[in-house]
């Protein structure tokens, strides 16, 4: 029983540690292929870490005492989510608690008085009216088809479930790698805080934040990054190797779609990913009723 | 901490702002973005918010009217930070110097740390101009300690 525990321990630990690396690695290797993709040259891979590094060398510029508690709170619920998830924990417990990472970005963007701020917030609202219906029939489906909402199980063969998710929720996958776009913030869904159009309202939601407030929120999605594309390992698992591979196709997927697309407006957005996204993932449960 | 102070030299997101500028600096300033130039090779991001800035890029001369705005945007930056004046109008306030409502350069309103010269500004020379303010970002940095300690 210690030893489970300190194996436990040591997962969480290796985790907050080596999720950054893994993260920033590939946001700089996205920054690089993106840039390939127009024919520039583009920054150098560890460019994030640069970003990073210099946004917490600057100074402290406090808008007010509550905001850095926000911003904290929003990569705490994040690695916790991660953390979880690297344990195999509760899917449906995982779900809330990223959640409540988002509300905390809201939270930290609403205590502000500036109307930028304001109306980045209302926008990050409407991408999570957009996405979460989505992830939570993930969560049903995945109920339905293995009986429980842990996630270790699909991970392990102890527990018989030998063929990996994806066959019994093919349509809830091509539903979440939809939703995905929303949340790995890409185009034609990134209409709150893009990696583009710095000068545009879709920076609304980070322009009270600033020097190492920034740089936490920029960490925080490096952790997101690692959990969605340990989602994504999650219906290809066993062997893990061919989920991470798998995973690591649908970002470069997501890159392209990124770098072909336009950014459309959120009404547009609410109907393709309403229609589409919770379409498609309920045909898919109503399927695994029937069977 | 030799891993910001490498940071800081390597990420230099600047902030760009036109004061009465013909425009021609401008196109320029933007054309550094384009696949020819691309200064994000450089780690440079063209923002548009002062509070993620570190270097105000500014174009032309500065009047009566932008003074307030430009002093603002430069109040809101973090620091460290720097100014690059981009252009003639920016260095000296150029052909409109003589103007009833041009105050003349930007080191009128604001400590400019690099002059870059032309009319309009050649894309290179600006690249060069940040590189260059990007070099001295490190002793502002330093004195932003000492005054913290102080």
């Amino acid at each position: 029983m210690d030893i489970v525990i300190l194996k436990d321990i040591l997962t969480v630990v290796a985790t907050i540690i080596l999720a950054p690396f893994i993260g920033g690695l590939l946001t700089g290797i996205d920054r690089k292929i993106t840039a390939r993709m127009q024919s520039r040259s583009g920054p150098p891979i560890f460019q994030p870490f640069y970003d990073l590094f210099k946004l917490l060398g600057k100074e402290r510029l406090i808008v007010n005492q509550t905001q850095m508690m926000f911003v904290i709170g929003h990569l705490f619920f994040a690695v916790a989510a991660l953390a979880m998830f690297m344990l195999g924990q509760d899917l449906l417990m995982l779900l809330f608690i990223m959640a409540f990472s988002s509300i905390m970005l809201i939270m930290g963007a609403m205590s502000v008085r500036s109307p930028y701020s304001k109306i980045g917030a209302q926008r990050e609202i409407v991408q999570i009216m957009a996405y979460e219906p989505v992830l939570i029939l993930m969560v049903v489906g995945v109920f339905l088809s293995t009986g429980s909402f842990m996630i270790r199980p699909l991970f392990s063969d102890m527990f018989g479930f030998g063929k990996p998710l994806l066959y019994d929720l093919p349509l809830v996958f091509i539903a979440f790698i939809y939703v995905l776009t929303i949340k790995l913030r890409k185009s034609p869904f990134d209409f709150s805080m893009s990696h583009h159009a710095h000068q545009e309202l879709i920076k609304g939601i980070t322009t009270e934040f600033s020097g190492p407030q920034l740089a936490v929120i920029e960490l925080t999605h490096w952790y997101e990054l690692v959990l969605f594309l340990g989602l994504i390992t999650m219906f290809f698992a066993q062997p893990v190797w061919i989920g991470i591979l798998i995973a690591l196709i649908c970002y470069f997927f997501e890159i392209v779609i990124d770098n072909i697309s336009a950014r459309m407006t959120w009404k547009w957005m609410l109907q393709a990913t309403w229609i589409v996204g919770i379409g498609v993932a309920m045909t898919n449960i109503i399927w695994l009723y029937l069977k | 901490m030799g891993l910001v102070k490498k940071s800081r030299m390597k990420s230099p997101w600047v902030l760009h702002y036109d004061c009465t500028s013909c425009n021609g600096c401008d196109i320029e300033t933007l054309a550094c973005l384009t696949p020819l130039y691309d200064v994000e090779r450089f780690g440079i991001i063209n923002v548009g918010n002062p509070k993620h800035a570190d270097i105000l890029v500014v174009t032309g001369s500065v009047n009566k009217r932008n003074e307030k705005v430009l002093k603002n945007l430069y109040n809101q930056m973090p620091e460290p930070k720097a100014v690059v004046a981009v252009g003639a109008c920016a260095c000296t306030g150029g052909i409109f110097k003589d103007c009833y409502n041009v105050l003349g350069g930007v080191d009128k309103v604001l400590p400019v740390d690099v002059y870059v010269p032309g009319c309009c500004a050649k894309p290179e020379a600006i690249i060069d101009g940040i590189m260059i303010a990007v070099s001295k970002l490190e002793e502002k940095a330093e004195a932003m300690k000492a005054k913290a300690h102080a």
